[in-house]
């Protein structure tokens, strides 16, 4: 649906603002109120979520999934509320307003769900957007492989056709929450004569086939979301071929687009990390650990970092904001996701360094006793922060798209 | 707050955009400092400009102003700064005729303001002295009551068009220590005062400067700008404006400096190829890219917030200041590196905006001082 046609049959948005309030303060679960709804504590779905000791959780899911305001910008016939931006930013507010956490997050609304409206057939659309908005399937992403890492289009992972199936047979890595996941979207190479880009497929996966195997991978930080994923001999539908056969580098490209205005989202909005009070700021961690002199942070040179840091944060939202209010007006868009990307990620890792070197040698702490939750947790996070460059396109990869096609530099 | 610009300031900047293209080529900086030009600007230009109505952009409409905003103004000064056009708008509109817009009584507005609002008046703001950097309740030079008025007696530096205006507010001390917050008072000296001299320095970037000396200069009572010894907060207020607007001309002239060298990378060959296409140049350009789009953030932040009185205005200043100063440091010097030996020759014009950035990064504070005052202003 277009959105003058989805408009037309909605309210203007001082009324709908109004419609929203009263749902919201009626349906919302109280108990959700303040609820972070981060990576680590958000609501994912999908067929193996627990939701035993919380159902507030779900009910908040299904009230919000069936006017489709998991998905507000979706179409309405694949099960989103068909919201123009604009109505879609009043509900966030009125969200944000009760402190409610989003009642669904994962790869399904973020990444795989814009690529089929974009890219999927009539029958993808309606039997996958649905379920993604109802969360009802949890998604993963196969693409990464063991040499085929920002060199992506050089991946291994074979896919024969055998009548009305693909043969799949390979290993993929780095699959967040394979483990987790019931369906994985996934590059296969199909034509192993052709060009590399041009022998590759795009397929959506049951993650139940046989043939899946699964296993969680360590990281410097410890136990992580990471997974290995070994194909053997897995039998996928053609019918699940999202684009054209040999024609899925396509595809792959604007979903990664759509990963990398996720990622810069999460660090660019805070994710679930926005302070709540004085205490939860960096000034107030700082404050902690170094005291003060004379009503200022006692160590000038952490301070002058402290600063740095916080500016840049908010120069980094203001420049968000200023792409979504050009968007908005209708301007060219401005700075690709790929400066969002590049910047909200290293903006992140001098954040974790920063705490760090205020906490001093209470970051130093692995487990077990003499340190605090928090420290624990902030030592994990500055070790787990290194990759933030290297997943979703490392940034080198960033600096080479930017200049490639922001600023027209030959190859 | 909406970070975007409205259709009239689009226009606003086409027709800035194109005025500069007719009218104000880079090359003015040169021959303006070859020809050791004392006023160092053009006044012909500096009255089309006024024809416009840019010269009256922040001024109210009763003044012969245009009623308009920061932001607006900034949209101006950006073009402008692209070609390091030195036109007074930063001393007479920003800083002189901003202190006599905050500071001055309605008697006061309606005598100066709709001169300079036409851009037959110029003033400016005599704030620095040796060693005070950017300091402003650094005032060393004193004001004596005598009368109904006062008598100057001290040293100002690096007056912007200090010897082209035709009235000059200086800060001077009534009262309290060289560093005392209270104590600090604004007097409009008119250039022909006696016991005012006034000596051009010649500064690296050629923007026009003075060094003053007040030898027992008179300021008669009308001529006292708000009350003496409590001006220590209006002067602020009128150097953060200001201060939007440097970071607006710092804008253009890092966006130009950078647009110059990105052309260069795409046509200068060695090795057989575009140096462009090394990797090593790509990232670093990319990186330039990045913080040419910060800084616009900042700049628009910046001037939207001032024009609404918004609470964290003054916070939004050090941020545009901040980064805008680190961004055309490191754009002028990656322009020079880029451009190889000859960005090192007097011939190239690459090297002004070096000289600018630098310039620019020490008026009114540079990266550290707003980062430190942003610290504050935070409370830590």
């Amino acid at each position: 649906m277009s959105e003058a046609a989805a408009s037309r049959d909605l309210p203007d948005l001082d009324t709908f603002r109004e419609e929203i309030r009263r749902f919201l303060e009626a349906e919302a679960p109280p108990s959700l109120r303040g609820a972070r709804g981060g990576e680590l504590d958000g609501i994912w779905g999908g067929r193996k979520e627990r939701w035993d000791d919380k159902p507030d959780r779900k009910r908040w899911l299904d009230v919000m999934a069936a006017r489709g305001y998991t998905a507000p910008t979706w179409p309405r016939e694949y099960g989103g509320a068909g919201l123009t931006p604009a109505h879609a930013k009043v509900l966030h507010q009125e969200m944000r307003r009760l402190e409610l956490p989003p009642p669904l997050i994962g790869f399904g609304l973020t990444m795989i769900g814009p690529t089929l409206l974009q890219f999927g057939t009539e029958e993808q659309k309606r039997k996958h957007l649905p379920r993604i908005v109802r969360g009802e399937i949890r998604w993963c992403q196969g693409y990464s492989e063991p040499d085929a890492g920002s060199d992506l289009a050089s991946l291994k992972t074979r896919a024969v056709r055998e009548g009305d199936h693909f043969i799949v047979t390979g290993q993929k890595v780095w699959t967040s929450y394979g483990d987790q996941a019931d369906w994985m979207f996934l590059l296969v190479r199909t034509n192993p004569e052709a060009k590399k880009q041009e022998g590759i497929t795009f397929l959506l996966m049951d993650m139940d086939s046989p043939g899946v195997a699964v296993r969680p991978i360590k990281l410097i930080s410890g136990s992580s979301p990471f997974c290995e994923t070994y194909l053997d001999r897995v039998r996928v539908p053609v019918s699940n071929v999202v684009g054209r056969i040999d024609g899925g580098w396509t595809v792959a490209k604007a979903l990664l687009g759509h990963e990398r205005s996720m990622i810069a989202d999460a660090f660019g909005t805070g994710g679930g990390r926005r302070a709540r009070n004085e205490a939860e700021t960096l000034a107030g961690f700082a404050r902690r650990y170094l005291g003060e002199r004379e009503g200022r942070l006692a160590d000038p040179v952490l301070r002058d970092r402290l600063a740095q840091n916080e500016m840049d944060a908010r120069v980094f939202e203001l420049t968000l904001q200023r792409t979504r209010d050009a968007a908005r007006a209708g301007q060219a868009p401005g700075p690709e996701a790929s400066l969002f990307k590049l910047y909200g990620t290293e903006l992140n890792q001098r954040r974790q360094e920063l705490m760090v070197s205020i906490a001093g040698p209470a970051a130093l702490g692995w487990e077990g006793p003499g340190f605090s939750e928090e420290e624990l947790a902030l030592t994990r996070n500055w070790l787990r922060s290194r990759g933030n460059t290297i997943e979703g396109g490392t940034s080198e990869i960033q600096l080479n798209i930017i200049a490639k096609r922001v600023l027209g530099l030959p190859d | 707050m909406q970070l975007v610009r409205t259709e009239d300031q689009e226009l606003l900047a086409k027709t800035a955009a194109d005025f500069v293209a007719e009218h104000s080529p880079l090359s003015r900086v040169r021959t303006l400092r070859d020809a050791r030009d004392p006023i160092g600007y053009s006044p012909d230009l500096w009255r089309q400009m006024a024809e416009l109505g840019w010269v009256g952009i922040p001024f109210p409409e009763e003044l012969g102003g245009a009623g308009m905003g920061l932001s607006e103004l900034a949209v101006v000064m950006e073009e402008l700064g692209r070609v390091l056009a030195p036109e007074p708008f930063l001393s007479s509109v920003l800083l002189g005729g901003g202190a006599v817009m905050l500071a001055g009584t309605d008697e006061q507005k309606k005598a100066w303001i709709p001169e300079v609002a036409g851009g037959r008046t110029q003033l400016t703001l005599a704030w620095q002295e040796p060693g005070s950097r950017h300091h402003l309740q650094r005032v060393a030079t004193r004001a004596e009551k005598e009368g109904g008025g006062y008598r100057l007696v001290g040293e100002k530096i690096q007056v912007l068009d200090g010897t082209s205006a035709d009235a000059l507010v200086v800060t001077a001390r009534v009262s309290g220590a060289d560093d005392d917050p209270a104590g600090i008072g604004l007097f409009l000296v008119r250039r022909d005062a006696p016991g005012l001299v006034a000596e051009r320095q010649w500064r690296v970037d050629s923007r026009a400067c003075a060094r003053l000396e007040l030898r027992d200069v008179r300021v008669a009572e009308e001529d006292v700008l708000g009350e003496p010894g409590a001006a220590l907060p209006v002067l602020e207020e009128v150097v953060d404006r200001a201060t939007v607007g440097l970071c607006a001309e710092m804008l253009g002239g890092l966006s130009e400096a950078f647009d110059r060298t990105l052309a260069y990378l795409k046509v200068r060959e060695q090795f057989g190829v575009p140096i462009g296409s090394f990797q090593a140049l790509k990232h670093r350009a990319a990186r330039m890219f990045v913080e040419r789009e910060l800084s616009r953030s900042a700049v628009m932040a910046a001037a939207a917030a001032m024009d609404q009185g918004n609470p964290e205005a003054r916070k939004l200043v050090s941020l545009a200041k901040a980064r805008c100063s680190d961004a055309f440091v490191l754009i002028g010097n990656e322009a020079i590196q880029m451009h190889g030996g000859i960005g090192m020759t007097d011939e190239h014009d690459i090297g002004f905006f070096l000289k600018r950035a630098r310039a620019a990064e020490m008026t009114f504070g540079d990266a550290a001082a707003h980062r430190d005052r942003w610290a504050r202003l935070s409370g830590y």
